[in-house]
């Protein structure tokens, strides 16, 4: 049941990952990237991170993704122009890429010291309580300077978008 | 029709592979693609796949500091959505274009 649920959701994943460097109007890019977010946050549920989800769906698919397609609107982007890439490129890159997580697979399940399997419920440290706990007092100082970090973001954005370049 | 012959528990390796899967996606639109938006989503897909790992590990370890790590990783990654996105407005103020070759000056 398990596997059968992340083989689904990997599928989705997947799916969705190839049609966001598939497509070439960025609002589909986005709306297929709102998908994987979705398949990621349902496994994060599976992997035991409660609080993980919920906080990918309401900070990425939900803020962040909004944010992205209120830029598309406003910019009113159009279809993106075919690449320019050179012939060898564009023949040589997938079969590149096939390689490259081959070679990662092939490391991961020979390298890696048999870890036991993952079912649902094996780990309950990602619960609100849990996390909650850690980060009011362990890592109190990071989320701190988070926050400063996302006023400096705020700012930085008001001023980059008022200003003019010559 | 038979059983498909799948493992009752989900072997914590096919989780990190399809990270890997999901990160080789994210370079490739990173490379390939030439509208500034859609780098900047394929940026997005990296920062999630990474993420993924993360949460594996925890699973792994039995420690939750890999959700921690990766809730950093969210806020930072809003941080980096805000500023960029206020980048990428500016540039089309200036330019009237989203194609990143067209957008060269800092080049030599």
């Amino acid at each position: 049941m398990n596997t059968i649920l992340f083989l689904i959701l990997a599928v989705v994943a997947v799916g969705c990952g190839i049609n966001v460097i598939l497509q070439t109007h960025p609002i589909s890019s986005a709306l297929s990237l709102v998908g994987v977010m979705g398949a990621l946050a349902v496994l994060y549920l599976q992997l035991g991170g409660e609080f993980i989800a919920a906080a990918q769906l309401i900070v990425y698919a939900g803020a962040v993704m909004v944010l992205f397609v209120f830029v598309i609107m406003l910019l009113n982007a159009g279809k993106e122009q075919k690449s320019r890439a050179r012939i060898w490129v564009r023949w040589a890159g997938p079969p590149l890429l096939l390689l490259f997580v081959g070679a990662v697979a092939y490391v991961l399940e020979a390298a890696l010291p048999p870890s036991p399997p993952v079912r649902f419920g094996g780990f309950d440290g990602g619960t609100v309580k849990a996390i909650g706990e850690r980060l009011f007092t362990e890592y109190l100082l990071p989320f701190e300077v988070t926050s400063l970090l996302i006023l400096i973001a705020i700012a930085g954005a008001i001023v980059l978008a008022r200003k003019e370049i010559d | 029709m038979p059983a498909l012959p799948l493992p009752a528990e989900t072997p914590l390796a096919w989780y990190l592979v399809l990270s890997a899967v999901l990160f080789a996606l994210g370079v490739a639109g990173f490379l390939f693609r030439r509208n500034i938006i859609t780098v900047f989503i394929s940026i997005e897909l990296m920062l999630n796949a990474v993420n993924l790992s993360f949460v594996s590990f925890s699973y792994k370890l039995k420690q939750s500091d890999g959700h921690i790590f990766s809730f950093f990783v969210m806020v930072v990654a809003a941080a980096e959505a805000a500023v960029g996105l206020a980048i990428i407005l500016t540039v089309f103020k200036n330019r009237q274009t989203l194609e990143i070759d067209e957008v060269s000056s800092l080049k030599n």
